[in-house]
Formats: structure tokens, C-alpha cells, sequence
């Protein structure tokens, strides 16, 4: 009896999500934006195993090789220490991904707390909060990412972090907005009235309401992310050779640029594409899950 | 309304206080000794002692920071570590050129983003539709930096139409005098009858500026589309079209004047971006720009000159959000 009841609540929710699969479906740039994203998963899980020159992934070199134009056996051509820059793209794509999944968690981490207790408590610790926020997205985005990373110094690791300073105001506006409705709903005010600690209102209540969401707003923040990090590659900030990271190597391939033309247009279209099927997915999955477009 | 505007002032200028904090706690964490930089690598440890006396560097960090605070409000930003001349001379030489490839870059974005936004609002779902939307988020997901060396490869390398970089040529600025009024040179050698100059000039800013311009384009043409289709579905324009005036005035005059405030809200809020593009591209077309200050002195931990190119763009900033929220605030539409 419990059972079959708890199924009938279920019922509703699988029903919409049919509905957005179906939605999701029909836009037939968004269903192939899906499958990419599926695909570039795959290939950075797979990456090492299926390059053709793992050992050219870091830094074994080959300078006989180097600077080769595409050919069959390279098919993006080799870089200066002759590596194959197919194997290096390839692998790229696992610490792209890597990165800004990493950094988007971090800025999650700081984000939704901060915004789940603004939008509770209100008042005081509200305004300081939001005040807060405004602060740091009055700074143009990557400006102060590059400003923390030259305190931190330059790499990988310290431009996850300058990152998530930079993005969690996002997610801290987001998860407020949400609390201020969530807290005015039944089930917290029932927790409330039987005396239940704030604390664990809002991060046993309020917080895992918050999650859908947020986990939208993420996906849909990856392009931008994923953008970021190579953007600070490139300015010799992020990733320090030999990590191949897109952006890093079209810094480096900059040296032996126009007549190595290969060695920046491969990594440079590896972004393009990742960042494109990243934003369209996102795009797709705003109009799906808005319901002012979702119905028609 | 006028409460309002009074209100959101002072807010801006908590806020700036804010970014001021901010980046002074940032410029004193850096691990570097700003004094030893200041006198050079041959410096006696005496003349290091001087020198962090004579930057104020021996003050307790909250003196120090009311002191930065008052020079600030003074219009001082310190000396470049670098350079040894006042931030803000700096910024006088650097910002006028970025200011010429963002104005330009934006004026490109309205008179291609709008067109482009009405006729896929007008061909709405069909083609033209569709590329446009996939251009404009095309023009959000291209690196930058790339696009820049992409147009270098085809433009100046395989079709030699453009320089590879730089704002003037060696010659012209031998050859002729670089008229100096605003520091603007097209606007300069135009109001100057400088035609020499100013084709120059156009021949080298025209790859900077499309490659920056790409991400303004997109965006105005995308929420010109979408507010064209809302206002398209009121019921003025129903009564326009059923007194039998002609599609073309109808959308000209009477659609398109309401979507003009939000097409401008956009724009204003899009420089954030769009300054931050400028900055990489600056650095690959050797623009003598604010971001190729920016690059050479966060390599050398100048750290003075990142904190005023920090706080200009983020006091232009907010300054832009400031007249977005004035824009929003004049339309009798809303009731604050």
C-alpha cells in the first residue's frame, strides 16, 4: 500500500520528464549538441587508450619529427618537440573537461551555502551577503581571475581557484532566489514550527530543493568555463607545459606561427567545438525547462 | 525616481569601495617585495629600507589602506612598479586606443546586430532564422585569442589585405604628424582632415575590431530577435496592421522603437565581455592598449598597474550598470 502510494506521487515528475526528453528530441540542434557532449565525455574518459602516440601526450620528444604539416600517420601534424598534436588535442579534451568541472564544483561549494543562507535568514546577513556578491561581479570576469591567479602564481591548480572565486556570486543569487520561495512553503515552516534548528532547515531543507536548478545553471555554465581556463592557458597563467591544455598550446604554437598554421587552428577548433556544443545544449535546456516556451 | 537614482548611486559607490578593498587585499597578498622592485636588482638592503618607507610600505596594512583610499579619491592610483610614472599617466596612454576598438566594435554591433536581429525576427524558424541563432552563439564559444591568429593566417598571410598588427604604420608616423586631440586617432585625423592617417589607421583596426565585435553582434541580434517577437504579438501592432498601415511601418516605426531600451540594456551590460576580449586580442594584434599593459605587467608583478586597470574597468562597470538601471527606470512602462 505504502509502496503503490509513493509511486503515485512519483508519477507526475516522470511524466514531465518524458515530456522534457521529448522536448529534447524535437530540437534537433540541441539533440545533436547532446550527443557531442556524450561523445566528448567518452573521448576524454578514453583518451589514453585510443591516442595514437600516447607517450606524445606529455613530453616525450621526437625532434627529428618536428613540425610536420598534417599527414596520415599525424593527422594534425607534430609540434615543436615533435609531438603528435592529434594525441595532445585528444587528451586536451580530458583536462578541459576536468578543469571546469572541477572549478564549477568549487564555486558551487561557496555559492550555494552562502545564497541558502541569505535567502533564510534575510535581514542583515541578507544585504552583507548580496552586497558581497555585487562586489565581485562588478569585476569584468576574467580580470579577476587573472588578478588572483598572479597572486597565487601561475597553474592549473591555482586557476581552479581563481575561477570559482570569480563565478560563485552566480550561484549565490541563484540558490537565494530560490530559498526566499522555499521558505515560505509548508513543509519548512512545519520543520520550523516543531522547533527544528536553522542550520539544519537550511541545509537539510532548503538546500537539496535548491539542487535542480543549480545543476542546470552549471551545465549550462561549462562553455564559459571551459573558455575561461584556456583564456588564462594562453596568457601563461593557467596550465604549465608540458599539460596539453588547448590554450596553452596555442600559446606556445604562437612562436612558430603563420608557417606551423596546424599547430593553432587544431586546439583552437577543439575549443570552439566543445565550447559551442556545451553553450547549445545549455541554450536548448533553458527553452526546454522554462515554462513560458515549454508548453508550445 | 529621483529618490531611486539617488539610491542606486550610493549603492554603486558601496559597491566601488567593495572592488577597492577587494583589490588592495589582493595587490598585498602578491609574493613579491614591491620595494626591492622598485629600486632594481642592484640595490643595496639600505636602499630597499628606503624605499619601503618612501612607498609607505612600513605603515600598518589599515594606514595603508586609508592612505590608498585617500590618494584614490585624489585621482592618485600610485606609481607603476615598472614603468616608475603615475598609474594614471599610464592609464591616459593606454586607455584611448582600447576605448577606439570598443567603440568601434560596438557601433559594428549596431549597425549589423540590429538588421540582423529584425530579419530573423521577420523569417522567423526559416534559415536565415536558424543561421543567425547559431552565429550568435557561435560568437560566444570562439576563443578569442584564435580568432585573432585565424584572421592573421587568411588576411595577412595568405591574402596580405591587412597588417599583422600595431595601430599605425612605422612610415605614416614618420612621414606625417599624429594629430593628438582626444587620443582617439580615427576621430583625431578625422576632425583633423587627416585622410592619409585615417585610412591608416582604418586599414589596421579593422581585423581587431571584427574579431572583437563578433560577441557584441551575436548578442544584439539575438534579444533584437526576441524583443521584436514580443512586441510583434501586442495588440497596438494588431491595431496598427488592422487600420491597413504597411508591414514596413509597422515594424519600423511602431515594433522597433520598444525594442531599442532593452537592445541598449544588452549592449551596456555586454562590455564586461566584450573588454575582456579586447585585452587577449590586444595582445596578439600588439595594440598599445590597456591589455597589453595589463599582460606585461602581470608578468612582472607590477602590481600598482594591475590595480588600476582593475578598478577603471570595474568602476566603468558598474558606472554602465548604473545608466542600464537609469534606462530601465525612465521607461513609463515600470513603476518603481
Amino acid at each position: 500500500m505504502e509502496k503503490n502510494k509513493f509511486i503515485e506521487t512519483l508519477k507526475p515528475r516522470f511524466k514531465e520528464l518524458k515530456f522534457s526528453l521529448y522536448l529534447l528530441n524535437r530540437n534537433w540542434l540541441t539533440k545533436v549538441s547532446f550527443y557531442i557532449v556524450i561523445l566528448l565525455i567518452l573521448l576524454a574518459t578514453f583518451s589514453q587508450a585510443i591516442s595514437p602516440f600516447p607517450g606524445h601526450i606529455m613530453d616525450e620528444a621526437n625532434v627529428s619529427q618536428k613540425l610536420l604539416p598534417p599527414t596520415s600517420t599525424n593527422i594534425y601534424g607534430t609540434d615543436e618537440l615533435g609531438r603528435d598534436i592529434f594525441s595532445r588535442v585528444l587528451y586536451g579534451t580530458r583536462v578541459s573537461l576536468t578543469t571546469a568541472i572541477l572549478s564549477v564544483g568549487l564555486a558551487l561549494l561557496i555559492g550555494i551555502p552562502l545564497g541558502a543562507i541569505a535567502g533564510t535568514l534575510g535581514g542583515w546577513i541578507d544585504e552583507v551577503i548580496m552586497r558581497i556578491t555585487d562586489v565581485f561581479l562588478s569585476f569584468p570576469p576574467l580580470l579577476l581571475a587573472i588578478a588572483l591567479v598572479s597572486i597565487l602564481g601561475p597553474g592549473l591548480g591555482n586557476a581552479m581557484i581563481a575561477i570559482a572565486l570569480s563565478w560563485w556570486p552566480w550561484y549565490t543569487r541563484l540558490v537565494r532566489g530560490q530559498a526566499i520561495s522555499l521558505k515560505e512553503r509548508k513543509f519548512v515552516q512545519a520543520a520550523e514550527a516543531i522547533g527544528t534548528p536553522t542550520w539544519k532547515i537550511i541545509f537539510r531543507h532548503i538546500v537539496p530543493n535548491t539542487v535542480s536548478p543549480v545543476i542546470v545553471q552549471a551545465s549550462m555554465d561549462m562553455g564559459g568555463v571551459i573558455l575561461t581556463v584556456a583564456s588564462l592557458s594562453f596568457l601563461g597563467l593557467g596550465a604549465q607545459p608540458p599539460i596539453p591544455e588547448w590554450g596553452l598550446m596555442i600559446s606556445t604554437s604562437r612562436n612558430y606561427f603563420p608557417d606551423a598554421w596546424w599547430y593553432s587552428i587544431f586546439p583552437g577548433l577543439a575549443i570552439f567545438i566543445t565550447v559551442l556544443v556545451f553553450n547549445l545544449l545549455g541554450d536548448g535546456l533553458r527553452e526546454i525547462l522554462d515554462p513560458k516556451t515549454r508548453k508550445n | 525616481m529621483g529618490k531611486y537614482v539617488i539610491r542606486r548611486i550610493l549603492l554603486g559607490l558601496i559597491v566601488l569601495l567593495g572592488v577597492v578593498t577587494i583589490t588592495f587585499v589582493i595587490a598585498r597578498m602578491i609574493p613579491s617585495d614591491p620595494a626591492a622592485k622598485w629600486v632594481g636588482p642592484r640595490a643595496t638592503p639600505q636602499q630597499i629600507e628606503e624605499a619601503k618607507i618612501e612607498l609607505g610600505l612600513n605603515d600598518p596594512l589599515p594606514v595603508q589602506f586609508a592612505n590608498y583610499v585617500i590618494d584614490l579619491t585624489q585621482g592618485n592610483l600610485g606609481r607603476s612598479l615598472r614603468t616608475h610614472q603615475p598609474v594614471v599617466e599610464d592609464l591616459k596612454a593606454y586607455i584611448p586606443p582600447t576605448l577606439e576598438l570598443v567603440l568601434l566594435a560596438f557601433l559594428m554591433a549596431i549597425i549589423l546586430g540590429i538588421p540582423l536581429g529584425i530579419y530573423s525576427a521577420k523569417m522567423k524558424d526559416k534559415f536565415l532564422d536558424h543561421a543567425s541563432r547559431l552565429f550568435s552563439i557561435g560568437a560566444v564559444s570562439l576563443p578569442t585569442f584564435w580568432v585573432a591568429l585565424f584572421f592573421q593566417l587568411i588576411f595577412y598571410r595568405m591574402l596580405g589585405m591587412f597588417p599583422l598588427g600595431g595601430r599605425i604604420s612605422a612610415e605614416t608616423t614618420i612621414l606625417y604628424e599624429i594629430p593628438r586631440v582626444t587620443g582617439l586617432l580615427i576621430f583625431d585625423s578625422m576632425i583633423t582632415g587627416n585622410w592619409v592617417i585615417l585610412k591608416d589607421a582604418l586599414w589596421h583596426i579593422i581585423l581587431p575590431c571584427i574579431t572583437i565585435a563578433l560577441y557584441p553582434i551575436g548578442l544584439v541580434a539575438r534579444m533584437t530577435r526576441s524583443a521584436l517577437l514580443e512586441v510583434l504579438n501586442e495588440d497596438y501592432i494588431t491595431a496598427a496592421r488592422s487600420y491597413g498601415l504597411k508591414e514596413k511601418f509597422v515594424l519600423w516605426r511602431y515594433a522597433l522603437k520598444n525594442t531599442l531600451g532593452s537592445t541598449a540594456i544588452v549592449l551596456t551590460l555586454s562590455l564586461g565581455y566584450t573588454l575582456v576580449n579586447t585585452f587577449l586580442v590586444e595582445t596578439i594584434f600588439s595594440w598599445p592598449g590597456l591589455g597589453n599593459y595589463v599582460a606585461t605587467s602581470v608578468v612582472t608583478l607590477d602590481y600598482p598597474s594591475i590595480m588600476g586597470v582593475t578598478i577603471f574597468s570595474a568602476a566603468t562597470y558598474i558606472l554602465l550598470n548604473l545608466i542600464a538601471d537609469i534606462i530601465i527606470a525612465m521607461d513609463p512602462r515600470i513603476r518603481l
